[in-house]
């Protein structure tokens, strides 16, 4: 009997110290996802106008996940009679969502594709899903490679090197773009994302666009391309560029500020290379046009752009609600919170975490599809 | 419980002395344990089948509308239109990174099973149990940030060695580049089976018989030899539960893999090369996007589903191989 005591008693210590152990090491393990959060400010949000009342439901793109933090955090301090709950499950399942009526308006990385759009008008009773494109952001190709500061590639070097059709950081296509630059003979290590996602689709779109010959495979959410590296989200990328030598990968711009590591500027063929700077990306988006019918704003980006100081390799991403017939029980409310998004303090508030506020022209005719909801 | 057979032992039953108790005059308590006990057994039964339902009744959806061929083909395309999916990268990676952990950790299991059970001082086998307890008690993601930010790019020296060294095998040829191989997952997978193994086997030492040992000690065997004719005949069936155990969680990991893995839907000759992919990383790493309108889903259930057999068999060879050394080692009597 006093043997099973003891032993119990050593169990339960063991236990003990195991737990206790275990929530040291989480502890350690969590600290290396901050500094990516909604570091936004929250200035004081006095030009919000409240209308309706109750809860928001929205689910979409995980892009704008941050940016929607920020908003949400923002209104229901001016509003805190409404409660806004915006689920990133992706672009997809947020685009489904809205089309079974579940939501109020879905975050999507691409604009409703035709079919959606007759889908929609199931939903919206007299009306149709309309694509509001509220945020941009430019996407930022970081690197590691020791003694260079200053990198300059162009759409064709980046598709051969993510292609591994450039396996050196000495090659002739790099050292032409950088005359001046001590390029060491490292191998180069691409990284991609491993999980599906809307930034390989729009850097892949970029690439395709602006380099066809060098980069032959269709856009998508998966990589399409062979070798290199791959890790799993965007901090991943971002984590792995950090600590490898001779590393490059593709990132939204909040992971190359937050992880302290260089971006590569474009030479887009303007007469100087292009930083991957908010600014830059609201010019570039500019350069784009409204393609959509109606009301619809999708954008087609114009990724060959050589306008100075336009950083091309951008990602736009919209609200989707509707046009007409939106749910009597939450059309105030959505109209008065997607107001605030559009406004100048909302997309000012864009920039502060590292996406791009929406160029004028863009986001005054946003201003009249958001006034004109019903 | 207590309650029930509280006033049975206040006051006895009246005339159980002259025959055997009847399956009729079960006491109370009895009959309630056993239902219970009969209703855990059935329960275990009933969750088992719905989760076997549930994997065929989703994949079987997944399965009908490949264009690929399941089990060969090497690529995982299930939102393209037409859907194009295969296991085979798959099932490569989580078998050869689950062997290389059990190789790497089962070896060193049982030297510290043994060590702590027969070799080690009281004084130093105590805590030694602890930080193998410890060890087991720290979640997979924690082991996965470890592994990625500490155990990788500390390995590059010993893959160029082992490159200098093995290379010409072909297996072990490193190219450069960030060790996030199939080789690195199965370090970190042994490291994570450890203390399963170590725990198990720990206590089925301590359980061979003293006779045995004392009477090789007195035919003048020494410590090695008292080992090796009493206590690991003894413990080998119970040291392959172990391993099994530790398989099974070798071969469902999945954060740890994720975050270390550089996963490619392509089988490198090297395993010191970046690609490769496992079951359970790659469910977690598609599952965000896999677009519900789709058989995204399904298709990974039907991956699921192929881990789910893979861990079946296994498990019936560990019990197959326990039952026939049952007889040789007079364990699990």
């Amino acid at each position: 009997m006093k043997l099973q005591r003891t032993n119990r008693l050593r169990a339960l210590a063991a236990g003990a110290l195991a737990v206790s152990g275990a929530l040291v090491l989480t502890a350690c393990g969590s600290d290396d996802n901050s500094g990516d959060g909604d570091g936004g400010s929250s200035k004081a949000a006095s030009n919000i106008k409240c209308e309706g009342k109750g809860n928001l439901l929205a689910s979409g793109s995980s892009a704008q996940k941050n940016a929607m933090d920020v908003w949400v955090k923002n209104y229901q301090a001016a509003c805190p009679d409404t409660q806004i709950n915006y689920k990133p499950t992706g672009s997809g399942a947020g685009i489904q969502e809205f089309l079974q009526g579940k939501t109020a308006f879905a975050g999507s990385d691409s604009a409703l594709e035709a079919e959606e759009v007759t889908q929609s008008k199931k939903v919206c009773k007299g009306g149709q899903g309309v694509d509001l494109p509220l945020v941009g952001g430019p996407i930022a190709v970081t690197y590691n490679v020791s003694g260079v500061e200053d990198l300059v590639l162009d759409a064709e070097t980046l598709a051969k090197i993510f292609d591994s059709k450039i396996t050196k950081w000495d090659d002739a296509a790099i050292k032409k773009l950088n005359p001046d630059a001590k390029l060491p003979s490292t191998k180069i290590q691409a990284f991609h994302r491993s999980d599906d996602s809307g930034t390989t689709d729009n850097f892949t779109k970029y690439l395709n666009t602006a380099a066809p010959d060098a980069w032959k495979y269709e856009p998508a959410k998966k990589w399409a391309a062979e070798g290199g590296q791959s890790a799993d989200g965007s901090s991943g990328i971002a984590t792995n560029v950090k600590q490898n030598d001779g590393a490059i990968g593709y990132a939204e711009l909040s992971y190359a500020t937050g992880n302290d590591i260089p971006t590569v500027k474009l030479d887009t063929g303007a007469d100087a290379p292009v930083e991957a700077t908010t600014e830059n990306a609201s010019k570039a988006i500019s350069e784009g046009e409204i393609v959509g019918k109606g009301s619809d704003l999708a954008l087609e980006l114009d990724y060959k752009t050589t306008a100075a100081g336009a950083y091309p390799m951008v990602l736009v991403t919209y609200e989707v609600a509707c046009d007409k017939g939106n749910d009597a029980a939450t059309l105030d409310a959505t109209k008065s919170f997607l107001k605030y998004a559009a406004s100048e303090d909302g997309q000012k508030a864009l920039a502060d975490i590292d996406y791009a506020p929406m160029p004028d022209e863009i986001i005054t005719k946003v201003r009249q599809t958001v006034d004109a909801l019903a | 419980m207590s309650i029930d057979s509280a006033p049975d032992t206040a006051a006895p039953p009246p005339a159980p002395a002259g025959k055997a108790a009847t399956k009729q005059n079960l006491r109370p308590g009895d009959r309630v344990f056993l239902g219970l006990a009969r209703g855990s057994g059935i329960t275990l039964l009933v969750i088992m089948a719905a989760i076997a339902v549930f994997l065929t009744w989703q994949a079987t959806k997944a399965l009908t509308e490949n264009e690929g061929n399941f089990l060969t083909t090497f690529e995982w395309d299930p939102n393209a239109e037409p859907p194009v999916f295969g296991i085979a990268v798959l099932a490569f990676g989580t078998v050869v990174s689950s062997v290389i952990a059990m190789v790497l950790a089962v070896p060193i299991s049982i030297g510290i099973a043994l060590f702590i059970s027969h070799y080690a001082p009281r004084r130093v086998a105590t805590p030694m149990a602890y930080v193998v307890d410890l060890l087991a008690a720290v979640p997979s993601i924690v082991y996965g940030l470890w592994g990625a930010l500490f155990l990788v790019p500390h390995l590059t020296g010993l893959y160029e060695w082992m490159d200098a060294y093995l290379g010409w095998t072909g297996v072990f040829e490193y190219n450069g580049g960030a060790a996030r191989s199939l080789f690195t997952a199965g370090i970190l997978l042994a490291i994570m089976i450890l203390p399963v193994v170590t725990n198990v086997s720990r206590e089925v030492f301590k359980q061979s018989p003293k006779m045995h040992e004392e009477a090789a000690l007195a035919l003048g065997a020494t410590r090695w030899e008292v080992i090796r004719i009493s206590v690991l005949p003894f413990g080998r069936s119970g040291v392959i539960s172990a391993s099994m155990l530790g398989l099974g969680r070798a071969l469902g990991e999945t954060m740890a893999v994720a975050t270390v893995l550089s996963p490619s839907f392509m089988i490198e000759t090297s395993l010191l090369d970046p690609g490769g992919g496992t079951f359970a990383q790659n469910i977690a790493a598609s599952f965000k996007e896999a677009s519900p309108a789709g058989i995204g889903r399904e298709a990974l259930i039907a991956s699921g589903l192929v881990l789910f057999v893979i861990t079946l068999l296994v498990n019936g060879l560990a019990r197959l191989i326990i039952a026939r050394r049952k007889e040789y080692s007079g364990a699990n009597a």
